[in-house]
């Protein structure tokens, strides 16, 4: 059980490491916050099952298994929010970008 | 096993610093944003594995109470990228 | 009746969370739980005939499932991209229509677009999400959609709808 635990929190590590090396690297806000939000997320929501292992149904695991859908929705509604924040706050695709269909759009 | 996971929270901690990179040198608000979003998501992770290490599960408490509270900090500074007062 | 599903559904997450069930902790959970329902019970979802329909849950699970799945695929894509020494982007926000009519459907499918690495929702306007996408692969606009919402969309009609 012990291992199970350590393998995940081990991958979820891994991934946390993707999402912030795709934070130093990426050009622009937009691609920033893509690799970086759910990368990073995906990895917690990894070390957070990886206690639900270590502790199993009792006290701390049962945290842990609450923790997670938290995390998954707070972090998705705040991705969603930043990004239409910078839109309107007029920061510019960036050089690679090849489309911009919400350009035109009437903003409110 | 134990010590492993030290190591382990060793690298996590480690992490926090691509993210104050990013949050020093961003050359909009909005990186910084961005950096202070990631930055909340990592401090869940290092309260999850202290909880381990140290066996003392009030700390996955603290944990909860954080993502709820950066969740709220990053939707107010969202609210002030986009121009709005708070109460709209 | 809104307020007395809320009222549960806070009891039971009260439990979870403290997990001991001493008399003062049952008392302490039903007071807050009362008083939450009281604040908040008018926020609550629309419909609650449509909470006790048991396939809707069936369907809830298959979807979680794939979803997870298409999470961790498109996951390893995305690193790959980070990771790649040339890093081969073609970032940019496409237009993609949907056929769900209630919010909560189109909710729930710009929160799975959101969370499915590559794609994140920027807007939603009647009928038409706004998508950042990292890898725009094709030019054709019913292509994308297919690739983008096209296979989350049927589970969530029949989970919502």
């Amino acid at each position: 059980m012990e291992i199970i635990g350590f393998i995940l929190i081990s991958i979820g590590i891994l991934f946390n490491l993707f999402g912030c090396i795709g934070l130093i690297r990426l050009p622009d806000v937009y691609n920033r916050l893509q690799s970086a939000t759910k990368c990073v997320t995906l990895g917690t929501c990894s070390i957070l099952l990886g206690v639900l292992f270590f502790c199993g149904f009792a006290g701390a695991g049962i945290r842990a298994l609450i923790a997670i859908p938290l995390l998954f929705f707070s972090a998705t509604v705040a991705a969603h929010a930043l990004v239409k924040g910078a839109y309107i706050f007029g920061i510019k695709l960036g050089d690679k970008s090849i489309k911009d269909d919400y350009k035109d759009v009437e903003k409110n | 096993m134990i010590n492993y996971l030290n190591i382990l929270l060793y690298v996590q901690i480690a992490l926090c610093v691509f993210c104050l990179y990013r949050i020093i040198r961003g050359p909009s608000i909005a990186d910084r944003m961005v950096g202070i979003d990631i930055f909340g998501i990592l401090v869940v992770g290092i309260c999850a594995i202290l909880t381990i290490t140290t066996k003392r599960s009030f700390i996955l408490d603290i944990g909860i109470a954080w993502i709820i509270l950066s969740f709220i900090g990053t939707l107010t500074l969202a609210k002030y990228l986009s121009g709005k007062k708070l109460n709209e | 009746m809104k307020h007395i599903v809320l009222f549960i559904t806070a009891l039971i997450f009260w439990l979870l969370l403290t997990f001991n069930l001493t008399t003062a902790n049952i008392i302490v959970g039903i007071v807050a739980a009362l008083v939450t329902s009281f604040i908040f019970g008018r926020y609550f979802t629309t419909s609650i005939s449509k909470l006790l329909q048991p396939q809707r849950y069936f369907w809830f699970f298959a979807y979680l499932i794939i979803f997870i799945w298409e999470c961790l695929k498109a996951n390893i894509e995305v690193a790959y991209l980070v990771l790649h020494p040339a890093m081969p982007i073609k970032p940019g926000i496409v237009k993609i229509k949907t056929d769900l009519k209630t919010d909560i459907a189109k909710t729930t499918l710009a929160n799975s677009i959101t969370m499915t690495p590559g794609t994140i929702t920027v807007d939603i306007i009647d009928d038409y999400i706004y998508v950042h996408w990292i890898y725009i692969s094709t030019d054709n606009p019913e292509e994308y959609s297919q690739k983008v919402s096209g296979r989350f969309e049927k589970y969530i009609k029949k989970i919502f709808e």
